[in-house]
């Protein structure tokens, strides 16, 4: 039925700045692929229809879902994740902003909301309140604690704008 | 979920894209964004056995003017779109509607012509087309063609692309200085799929408009034509417009929206966005 067509590829992808190749089933997506293959487990699935933002990551500097990225279709791509961004210190005022505002309850969602947010902060110096929850809207908090993470996120965005003067 | 087993194979032209469809016919699907089909094979709503990805053919992620119309490429993301000054200043019906498709990290990744092809019934880029009297580009075994989008959408996910034709363009109309454009949706959330949701186009005539274009979505079983209330409006008359819509729209109730929800939203979509038309877009 399928020809000579394969079913299982060898990629290389460059996630959070190191090179892995591995054998991947076409099927496999990039969520599954970081945690299961990788052990990367800050990308976390949720609804797995992109629906929720839970497994939200970077592709070549863009936000995506990995859950409807197909591993197979990133090969020679670079990949950033929660791991990556942390360990970088690009976000560590959010993160900071988040622990003291009590943005986040059970957590979950705070990877994916971590890495939408910085989408927006990158590009749009002081979005209102209103474009910040309409950025977030594809993430889900399900302890339903948008209002703290709105104000991480203006805080934030406040420091940074403060320590730029 | 996770998708069931399927073979892949990514395409490096149009011809060998169409080539495999042509080999596997309905068991094989095209994949550009997979926005919609990724989360249909996870949820196993879709099983193709083999899945061809156009993501690497050159040449399908073009924005250009060609002729009288403006091309866009089959591989052309929202956000790309978004940040064109091209559909900026020739299409602004889709700077207009595309804000409203999804969130950043699936705009990022979605294509216009996937949405096209696709035909969800709720999905704001069939109306778009429709409603600008646009055309799609596909290669089939045949060579290419040409289809207008009023012939493009038959019913629910059915379009007039057969099973080894592959979409590769989406034609509109350029926007010119008596061109006037509308768009509303209802949606609960936004981002979400719209409950009801309306584009729209006419050209300005003396102080009225004229050429009414109306095409619904979310209130059948594909982008609809409103052919009724296009003819009232184009004559000033926004009630009788809006009374039109009984006849020209059937749309059933679901899990959202009653049917009669449906209709009250329809309506006052539609004196939303003939207020739109009657100005020039800024």
């Amino acid at each position: 039925m399928n020809g000579d067509l394969e079913t299982v590829f060898d990629v290389t992808l460059t996630v959070n700045g190191v090179e892995h190749s591995e054998s991947v089933e076409a099927r496999r997506h990039l969520a599954d692929f970081l945690r299961e293959d990788l052990g990367l487990t800050g990308t976390h699935i949720g609804c797995e229809h992109g629906v929720c933002g839970a497994c939200t990551v970077r592709m070549e500097g863009e936000i995506v879902r990995a859950c409807l990225t197909l591993t197979v279709q990133c090969d020679g791509k670079r990949i950033e994740t929660i791991e990556g961004l942390s360990d970088s210190g690009e976000i560590a005022d959010l993160q900071e902003a988040f622990r003291t505002r009590n943005a986040l309850q059970c957590g979950y969602c705070t990877p994916g909301m971590l890495i939408a947010a910085s989408a927006l902060m990158a590009v749009e110096p002081m979005p209102s309140r209103e474009e910040i929850r309409d950025h977030i809207s594809g993430n889900y908090c399900r302890c339903t604690g948008y209002q703290a993470i709105v104000d991480a996120v203006e805080t934030t965005l406040r420091a940074r704008a403060e320590a730029a003067r | 979920m996770k998708p069931a087993t399927f073979a892949y194979a990514k395409a490096q032209s149009v011809a060998e894209a169409v080539a495999t469809l042509a080999t596997h016919g309905d068991d094989a699907r095209i994949i550009a964004g997979g926005q919609s089909l990724v989360a249909m094979l996870n949820m196993r709503l879709s099983a193709p056995s083999v899945l061809i990805d156009i993501n690497d053919i050159p040449g399908l992620s073009d924005i250009a003017i060609e002729g009288d119309s403006l091309k866009i490429g089959a591989l052309v993301r929202y956000t790309q779109a978004l940040r064109s000054p091209l559909v900026a200043e020739h299409a602004p019906l889709l700077a207009r509607a595309i804000p409203h498709i999804a969130h950043a990290a699936i705009r990022n990744r979605g294509t216009l012509g996937g949405s096209v092809a696709f035909a969800d019934p709720a999905a704001e880029m069939p109306a778009c087309i429709l409603a600008l009297g646009g055309s799609i580009t596909l290669s089939g075994p045949d060579g290419d063609r040409e289809v207008s989008a009023d012939d493009l959408f038959l019913g629910l996910y059915e379009t007039a692309l057969g099973p080894s034709d592959m979409l590769t363009g989406l034609r509109l109309p350029l926007h010119t200085k008596e061109s006037r454009v509308g768009f509303a949706e209802f949606a609960r959330r936004h981002g979400d799929y719209a409950m009801v949701g309306l584009a729209a186009t006419a050209r300005a005539r003396g102080d009225g408009i004229a050429d009414v274009r109306l095409a619904y979505f979310s209130v059948g079983q594909c982008a609809t034509r409103a052919t009724g209330a296009e003819q009232a409006l184009a004559v000033g008359d926004i009630e009788g417009a809006v009374a039109a819509l009984e006849t020209d729209l059937d749309p059933t109730g679901d899990i959202h929206a009653s049917r009669d929800t449906k209709m009250h939203l329809a309506g006052v979509l539609l004196r939303r966005v003939a207020a739109q038309l009657s100005e020039a877009p800024k």
